[in-house]
């Protein structure tokens, strides 16, 4: 197998095998935290920072890590680096944390993180690993964070707090429930496809 | 070439001469809620025609603005826009504002079923997929105008929106009989009063009466067939009449529940729309019956007062596996045939075992 480039694995992470756009991952956690900006913010924080650690720890350990115990490994290694965020949170951004509630605890089992860890992390050195991780995490982020302006933007009629549209605006709570976060995520994706398959018509009609 | 005419031109089957097509059938849906119209817009005044050919032409331009935008050939002379602009106005209040019926507009054309593939593609009915994606201005949505039978009523302004105070809207409103009815109580208005449709509510599912005669149209022009209005209708009266609330008599309840919300406008206009419904038979009534059980469920124990909308976009989404599983029987196979064709069998091999000539 020939290997990639650490830039191809970058954009991979990024746009190509986006993990919530195209992988599917980590959908749960982008629907709940996505009803303001804010909060998809500090979620992206904190997925980055436990998914780069996560995945140079692994990457380091992957020749000792026996086969047949590598999941439960995982999830001690990740946890670890959750609880740290975790606490840093609670420490430094109590307010942020709060309204995060579970869902930093819950990193533990972002099926991200595993997948990364199980896919990459454990097959891959150091280097290639860490920008997995960066890649991954920045697409992850990417996404869920246009998914919550979209959501804050007509749910609350606010970006990042702030008063967009004036008093006119009535916002729709729709888009502050689940409901709206599976219609915004639900066209976010189709966006992403429709882009990619005029991309890949333009290609095959350039062949 | 003059002989050539007078052959018989002979293709392969089906030999079918029919002069339907979407349009015809589309403009026969418009027809039968032109009653139901014209009901709401004596109850509710000018705005609801207003708002109703507003709402159509809505419609109409965002298919049409799609389909230039996609390079797609435009399909809006099949009026099928116009009646999902007619039915979302329906199920609305007369007193919602008009940019609130252009989202809807937006969203049931362009979200809903175009960006699924368009006309006979689109997996829920457009029409109430928009009444539903409104419900995020719930104070908009639940506020609603008395009707002019009513001593209190006071009209709605044709035009622009109706003045509000902390986002509740000033106009005269009363509870719908379905506010008493969740409270297990008949509702003040008598049976008549609402068949007639002398009752708040929304715009298009007043008059059971002229929603009625609609439905005869549509039957008699075999637009649609009885069997899901009919399932529908008797899974949730006989429901409601089994299970009334204590203290109320049941047929009366009954009666008053088929009357009020959108059970009726429901079930001949909604559920029968052709893609969102099942192709067999013995599939049509397990949803219509499906459609019926889960309007009574949210009634009787949900958090909303009427639950139309919901059960038959639940049903929609349950149509391609109805449709998968519970196919018509074919002409020739089945229980029945299989057993008549064993038996003859059967009857052959003893006849040839006991040495008859056959």
């Amino acid at each position: 197998m020939k290997k990639k480039s650490l830039g191809a694995i970058f954009m991979d992470g990024l746009l190509f095998q986006n993990p919530i756009l195209v992988q599917m991952l980590g959908v749960c956690s982008s629907l709940a935290v996505t009803t303001s900006l804010i909060n998809a913010l500090g979620m992206s924080a904190a997925v980055i920072v436990v998914l780069i650690c996560s995945n140079i720890a692994i990457s380091l350990l992957r020749k000792i890590i026996p086969d047949q115990v590598r999941i439960v490994s995982y999830i001690v290694v990740i946890a670890g680096f959750v609880t740290i965020v975790d606490l840093l949170m609670q420490a430094y951004l109590p307010s942020l944390a709060d309204s995060l509630g579970i869902f930093i605890p819950l990193v533990v089992v972002n099926c991200i993180i595993l997948a990364r860890a199980e896919a990459f992390a454990s097959k891959n050195g150091v280097i290639a690993s860490a920008v997995d991780g960066i890649g991954m995490g920045l697409g992850y982020s990417v996404v869920i964070c246009i998914i919550a302006f979209v959501r804050e933007l007509i749910g609350s009629g606010t970006i990042l707090g702030y008063e967009v549209f004036g008093g006119y605006y009535q916002p729709s709570s729709l888009f502050i429930l689940p409901a709206g976060a599976f219609i915004v995520l639900g066209c976010t994706i189709a966006c992403y496809q429709a882009v990619r398959n005029r991309k890949a018509a333009r290609k095959e009609a350039l062949k | 070439m003059e002989d050539r005419k007078k052959l018989l031109l002979v293709g392969t089957s089906p030999h079918m001469l029919t002069d339907d097509n979407t349009r015809s059938i589309m403009l026969d849906v418009l027809i039968a809620m032109a009653p139901a119209l014209a009901a709401g817009t004596y109850f509710f005044g000018f705005r609801v025609l207003v708002m109703t050919v507003f709402s159509a032409a809505a419609c109409v331009a965002f298919e049409f603005l799609w389909q230039l935008l996609m390079k797609k050939r435009s399909s809006i002379g099949d009026l099928s826009a116009v009646v999902t602009g007619v039915l979302l106005v329906f199920v609305l209040p007369a007193s919602v504002p008009y940019w609130m019926v252009l989202v809807g507009d937006f969203f049931a054309i362009v979200v809903v079923k175009q960006l699924f593939g368009g006309l006979g593609k689109n997996f829920m009915n457009p029409a109430l997929a928009g009444r539903v994606f409104l419900s995020g201005w719930a104070t908009l949505l639940n506020t609603y105008p008395l009707p002019s039978t009513d001593p209190g009523y006071v009209k709605l302004p044709v035009f622009g929106n109706i003045p509000m105070t902390n986002g509740v809207p000033d106009a005269v409103t009363g509870a719908t009989p379905l506010v008493a009815m969740k409270g297990g109580a008949l509702p003040d208005q008598g049976i008549l009063e609402l068949f007639l449709g002398m009752k708040g509510g929304c715009v298009g599912e007043v008059s059971a009466a002229l929603l009625l005669l609609g439905g005869i149209y549509l039957l008699v022009r075999k637009v649609i067939t009885i069997r899901i209005p009919a399932g529908f209708l008797l899974t949730f009266g006989l429901l409601s009449l089994l299970f009334p609330p204590a203290g109320v008599p049941a047929f009366q309840w009954m009666l008053t529940s088929l009357l009020t919300g959108g059970v009726i406008l429901g079930a001949v206009f909604m559920a029968t729309d052709y893609s969102t419904s099942p192709v067999g038979p013995g599939a049509q009534w397990v949803f219509a019956a499906g459609c019926g059980l889960l309007t009574f469920v949210i009634r009787r124990f949900g958090a909303y007062n009427e639950g139309v909308a919901y059960s038959i976009l639940i049903m929609n989404s349950t149509v391609w596996l109805l449709d998968k599983y519970i196919r018509p029987r074919r002409f020739g196979s089945g229980k029945k045939v299989k057993k008549e064709a064993e038996a003859i069998m059967a009857e052959i091999k003893r006849k040839n075992e006991g040495g008859e000539a056959l």
